[in-house]
């Protein structure tokens, strides 16, 4: 747990679109960062699994976005915005084994159609705000 | 078992072995990322052929004990530098997955 934290605190990153193969720095820094501050290893466990999962959603899916950590004293927080195409149907998108992931993806182990249902899993909270043709927002609550 | 003994059996060898000490409390098979990261365990041996820079950030991020590639198949392109620098233990196994994680389950 974080002890005696002031105000919470908040890490900013960028997500690149085209690069496939540092997909999942943001996640593996915030680890790192979580790391740092004595956060438990459970906790450090579900918040990068449910970031890098939406991490990657937002380099297949949306052509990258941008990721916001907070840190505060009772929970972490993962905001996840992009402007990509958006999601047609959410309730679709959320069902285990539900992809639109192109083969070339398939083919480096994901497009299972289980992210989604990953970051719900790992989170106590999570709401996904998508409009078509402007972009998705998911939000994403890891309480200690 | 320790992943450093696990790289002295017969059969297995290490490619990367940055945290050698870390103790293997089970094991998971599969070659899909998103089912590793919701079904494997922390401390898991993580048995895949899998071999892409993916593997990596999904083998720090499930806290896996270490990676071990089945079937001899070998790290791609610069991915055993990054496996070494995030401290990921990558082992290779020449045999299958079934007899992989069989040489294992009569160590655990
Ligand atoms: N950020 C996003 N922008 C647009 N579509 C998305 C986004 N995230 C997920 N989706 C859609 O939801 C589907 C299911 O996502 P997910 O469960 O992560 O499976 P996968 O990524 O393996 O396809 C995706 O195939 C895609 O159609
Ligand atoms: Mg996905």
């Amino acid at each position: 747990m974080v002890n005696y934290m002031a105000e919470p605190l908040v890490f900013h990153f960028e997500v690149d679109g085209d690069n496939f193969t540092s997909a999942g720095q943001a996640s593996v820094q915030v680890k790192k960062n979580l790391r740092e501050l004595g956060i438990d290893p459970e906790t450090i466990r579900r918040v990068s699994i449910a970031m890098y999962e939406g991490e990657i959603n937002m380099v297949i899916h949306a052509h990258g976005g941008v990721a916001e950590v907070i840190v505060s004293d009772e929970s972490v927080e993962i905001i996840l915005k992009d402007t990509g195409p958006g999601i047609p149907n959410i309730e679709q998108a959320m069902q285990e084994g539900f992809s639109t992931a192109p083969d070339n993806v398939r083919s480096l182990g994901f497009g299972a159609g289980m992210g989604l249902p990953n970051m719900k899993r790992y989170t106590d909270y999570m709401h996904i705000d998508s409009v078509v043709g402007v972009g998705t927002t998911i939000t994403m609550k890891v309480n200690y | 078992m320790t992943v450093s003994e696990l790289a002295a059996v017969q059969g297995f060898e290490a490619v990367t072995l940055p945290d050698g000490e870390r103790k293997i409390g089970g094991v998971y098979i599969g070659d899909l990322l998103s089912w590793v990261m919701g079904r494997a365990k922390a401390d898991d041996a993580w048995i895949t052929i899998m071999s892409n820079i993916n593997v990596a950030a999904v083998a720090a991020l499930a806290d896996v004990a270490c990676v071990i590639l089945a079937e001899g198949v070998e790290l791609d392109g610069t991915v055993k530098e990054t496996a070494e620098s995030k401290g990921i233990n990558v082992l290779t196994a020449h045999m299958p997955a079934y007899e992989t994680a069989m040489a294992l389950a009569s160590r655990l």
